[in-house]
């Protein structure tokens, strides 16, 4: 008898007794001989419970967290403090062990905290609609698509080398489904080029995309992006990071159609890339035509206020093929992370939190940019993540930088020439309320000594720059 | 309501709460933000006003007490899993040990950047690479992905694969199967993945109707979806042959792991002839369910698919120092990425704790109790209330059964979900309700294996009670529940004039 199980022999004797069986095995007659597998899994005997934590506490600290080296990796991702609320709040059984609210009158809890998030993620987007979460930020990109091929069944999606590079790829895994095509319109110092993005779109444009900030860490012109679609049938979508958003332009203010993103930043764990959420907000006309659960108000009958799923119509276990989405778990909890977090930083916080990143920020793109053998790769407004370019004569230069910092304990950002062959030399420096004036001084010290070193390698004959 | 007529009743608070925007009073705070501790710069010299939002957005202003007590408040109007037994259907709630939260807080799994540079990640990519290589074993296909989000995503990765196999063999195909008894989630996949839905009907016994299939079955289809043991808790006796029927036509034939649960251990996918499986790690593996996830929908597959997997791929090379694990992204046959980075970590460490706690024994285990407690829970009510609630198909269950509510609602005007709801009354979440479709009144029950006997007896009695009582009085369940923290709520009207967020 596992740990997890509480038949006991005597059990057994009643259970199979009361089936009128002669044993277990016999209930599992139904499955036909040819497919019945004879031998045990070829997997590792059972565990106690203390061994799997010794077990699962060694893999962990075979990894380099955040937590053991001063970090600076974003590009997605972020670094930010989680506050003890929400780790107390989030192991609560009422919280962490529901299934989906099927039945709202034993439900109210989570159905509440989803018509709350849904309030927040409004008000921090401007726009009117917001559905209760879909898996991540890359995936919300792919499901606008989506909804935008629904709403005008138009062929072509353009899309703005400034969004992420996996969110460009999984709007192009998914679009190679649902029948689009991808166009790419490149950027021109920083942001995306206005000429090529304006060029680009056209009566067949189904959506265009941008990222905001953009991977660059750049601030983009998103209401003239937005406005240059003003003549196409093309819904406007905005990748957004929610916390810059705590003092950016609104994707309502800006003329944006629907506004998706990374959750991960509003209190939830970096996870090594999930669990996390993504955000999906969209102006009224779309509503009927948005993916996932939505939460809305009503009455029980005896007039007490209440929460249901809503607008079920749209759903798969409703609609079936004709459904918007094929999404049915999603991300709740981490909603709920989401909802608390934004509560917990408040009005004020979350303001003062955008604005303690953009001075530091500015300080840390400024003290970099200084040292010998760095530049800038942009010079557009930037709120928590810049670009550089490392006179090292490379993407392999650019590694051996960034390992010869981990190694003295600072990770300086992400090689954006893994992604981008047009910045080779490029790093990506990302800044949160963790990353001090110290840490960055820090960082200064290492870089600098590592790009010393890279070039004098180079300079020695060790490698033909590229 | 009528106190005489409730039951045990919930423990659950009945207070309304107010939304956190209602609550508050300006000036209130849980966070402190940090000094900026750098030369001060003018902030409209770094970002200057027209990129500006004209207004803070209207979040709460709460102090910290403030916060928790509203959302522990909020939290005593759930129903969970720890308090109560929750027979959700197809929705596998099994026991989630706290372990697993334990080991996935560790800092080195939970602030794990996913852009780490593999040679700093190698405890997490081992972790993934025996994840993918026991989830590989249970499926009895070797080549694993662990990259969807939940079942549905997984779904879709599965649809995409088959796309992009036939589009490699130069063939175009359009036609998707599907039986009756499918998930929802099946026939919106194939509407997202570009194809058509074709459905096949089921037979007397629960299983495909095998002619239906016979005469669907052409090169234009690319595939079948199939779950087995299916919704109706009904393993299909006809499985091998209908794999041969579809690999005669070049179709790739896919597993809704939804009812993995039922055979781990005692039958895989691969051996029924499978190409591509997906596993719902919130079930069979228990990552907790969360209200509504997160989860996790790893897929194995077959050889002829393992070219196309979405990338990266984990790999795994002897090293000087022992094995060293990468993430492989140069696969020009990939389908590409279906979300960012490499999928939910958190979900996968829990899920590996699970196997490694379970082993070869305790996963095979797992199932057995399963369909022993779902075979006994059925015994149980079909003594009890037999002929108010029959059997849909067959004599005996997998992990799951359907019952049918219609002579409940023929006899008495009393459907499955006014017998749902009185439930409530008892203190037990119901079972799946009107799913599949094909069963009139359907109730779809799955106890899982961490139940005991007395609690599968408590949950028998509750429902004879049940309908014991609506045969005296219909009206009490037809106005159930009563005991709730909210009693039924107009969803017509939430749905006619939608209020979807907090007015400020």
């Amino acid at each position: 008898m596992s740990r997890y199980t509480a038949v006991t022999p005597a059990d057994l004797d009643v259970m199979l007794a009361t089936i009128g069986a002669a044993s277990v095995d016999e209930l599992f007659d139904q499955i036909p001989d040819g497919v019945r597998l004879r031998e045990q899994l070829d997997l590792p005997a059972g565990m106690t419970e203390q061994d799997v934590y010794g077990h699962l506490l060694d893999l962990a600290r075979r990894n380099t967290s955040a937590e053991d080296e001063i970090t600076f990796l974003g590009a997605g991702m972020y670094d930010h403090y989680v506050p003890a609320v929400i780790d107390m709040l989030l192991g609560r059984s009422e919280f962490l062990t529901p299934y989906t609210p099927y039945q709202p009158e034993i439900s109210q809890g989570g159905l509440q905290v989803m018509f709350e998030y849904q309030t927040a993620i409004c008000e921090l987007t401007g726009l009117p609609v917001s559905n209760a979460s879909v898996y991540e930020g890359p995936s919300a990109v792919g499901a606008a698509g989506y909804l935008a091929k629904l709403a005008n069944g138009k062929r072509k999606l353009v899309v703005s080398r400034g969004l992420h590079p996996h969110s460009r790829e999984t709007l192009r895994t998914l679009s190679h489904g649902y029948g689009t095509e991808v166009v790419e319109v490149p950027l021109r110092d920083g942001v995306t080029d206005p000429d090529a993005w304006a060029a680009a779109i056209d009566d067949d444009t189904c959506a265009v995309f941008f990222q905001q900030p953009n991977v660059l860490g750049a601030v983009e012109d998103a209401a003239a992006l937005a406005a240059a679609a003003n003549d196409s049938p093309a819904v406007v979508v905005g990748s957004y990071d929610p916390l810059p958003l705590g003092i950016l332009a609104t994707p309502a203010e800006c003329g944006v159609d629907v506004a998706v993103g990374e959750g991960q930043t509003l209190g939830n764990r970096l996870d090594f890339g999930g669990p996390s959420f993504g955000f999906f907000a969209a102006s009224e006309a779309y509503l009927r035509r948005m993916p996932g659960r939505i939460a809305g108000e009503t009455r029980d009958v005896d007039g007490r206020r209440g929460f249901v799923l809503t607008l079920q119509t749209r759903e798969q276990h409703i609609r079936r093929e004709k459904a918007t989405s094929n999404i049915c778990t999603s991300q709740a909890l981490n909603a709920l992370a989401g909802v608390v977090y934004l509560s917990w930083l408040g009005r004020e916080g979350i303001v003062e939190l955008a604005e303690l990143m953009l001075q530091r920020t500015a300080y840390a793109r400024d003290t970099l940019a200084a040292l010998d053998g760095v530049e800038l790769l942009h010079e557009q407004p930037v709120v928590r993540e810049f670009a550089l370019r490392l006179d090292v004569g490379g993407l392999d230069g650019v590694r051996r930088v960034i390992s010869s910092c981990q190694d003295e304990g600072v990770n300086p950002g992400y090689a954006l020439g893994r992604d981008y062959e047009e910045h080779p030399e490029g790093l990506l420096v990302a800044i949160t309320e963790q990353r001090t004036k110290d840490h960055v001084d820090r960082l200064a010290d290492v870089l600098a000594r590592a790009v010393a070193a890279e070039r004098a390698r180079a300079g020695a004959g060790h490698e033909v720059p590229a | 309501m009528s106190p005489a007529k409730t039951a045990g009743g919930t423990p659950m608070q009945r207070e309304v709460v107010e939304t956190i925007f209602e609550k508050g009073a300006p000036g209130r705070r849980a966070f402190a933000c940090p000094q900026a501790g750098v030369p001060a710069r003018d902030r409209l010299e770094l970002l200057p006003a027209r990129l500006r939002r004209a207004q803070a957005a209207r979040l709460p202003q709460v102090s910290e007490p403030e916060l928790v007590r509203h959302y522990v408040r909020l939290s005593r109007r759930n129903f969970d899993l720890d308090s109560g037994f929750y027979p959700l259907g197809s929705c596998t709630m099994k026991h989630n040990p706290r372990l697993h939260e334990r080991v996935t807080a560790l800092p080195g799994h939970a602030r794990l950047h996913p852009l780490q540079d593999p040679a700093r990640a190698q405890g997490a990519l081992e972790l993934m690479w025996n994840l993918e290589r026991a989830l590989g074993e249970i499926a009895g296909l070797p080549y694993v992905s662990l990259q969807p989000s939940a079942g549905s995503h997984g779904e879709l990765a599965g649809l995409l694969l088959t796309r992009a196999y036939h589009e490699e063999r130069g063939e175009s195909r359009h036609k998707i199967l599907t039986p009756d008894t499918a998930h929802g989630t099946n026939p919106a996949t194939v509407t997202m993945a570009g194809y058509e839905v074709v459905k096949v009907g089921t037979n007397a016994d629960g299983g495909v109707d095998i002619q239906d299939l016979r005469s669907k079955v052409d090169a234009d289809v690319a595939c079948l979806m199939l779950t087995n043991p299916n919704t109706l808790g009904i393993f299909d006796p006809n499985i091998e042959q209908i794999a041969a029927l579809m690999h005669s036509v070049g179709a790739t034939l896919y597993y809704d792991g939804a009812n993995l649960n039922a055979v781990m251990g005692k039958s895989r996918p691969g051996d029924m002839g499978f190409d591509i499986v997906h596993f719902n790690l919130h079930k069979s593996f228990t990552q907790p369910h969360g209200g509504g996830g997160p989860g996790s929908g790893p897929i194995a597959v077959s050889g002829r698919m393992e070219p196309f997997l979405p990338r990266p791929v984990i790999t795994r090379s002897e090293g000087a120092d022992g094995a060293l694990f990468g993430l492989d992204e140069d696969r020009p046959q990939s389908i590409g990425k279906l979300r960012g980075f490499q999928g939910n970590y958190g979900c996968f460490v829990r899920s590996y704790a699970y196997i490694c706690s379970l082993g070869a024994d305790g996963l095979r285990d797992a199932s057995e109790i399963a369909v022993l407690n779902a075979n006994y829970l059925l015994a149980r009510l079909r003594e009890l209330c037999g002929d108010a609630l029959p059997l849909a198909f067959g004599e005996r269950c997998m992990h799951e059964f359907v019952l049918s509510g219609a002579p409940l609602k023929r006899d008495l005007g009393v459907r499955t979900l006014d017998v749902a709801k009185r439930l409530l009354d008892h203190g037990f979440h119901p079972p799946t309700v009107y799913f599949p479709l094909l069963v009139d009144e359907a109730m779809l029950i799955e106890p899982t294996e961490t139940e005991t006997k007395e609690t599968l007896d408590a949950f028998a009695e509750a429902l004879a009670a049940v309908v014991k009582e609506a045969r005296e009085d219909p009206e009490i369940a037809l106005n159930a529940p009563y005991t709730t923290p909210v009693r039924r709520l107009d969803e017509a009207g939430a749905a006619k004039n939608p209020v979807l967020r907090q007015q400020l």
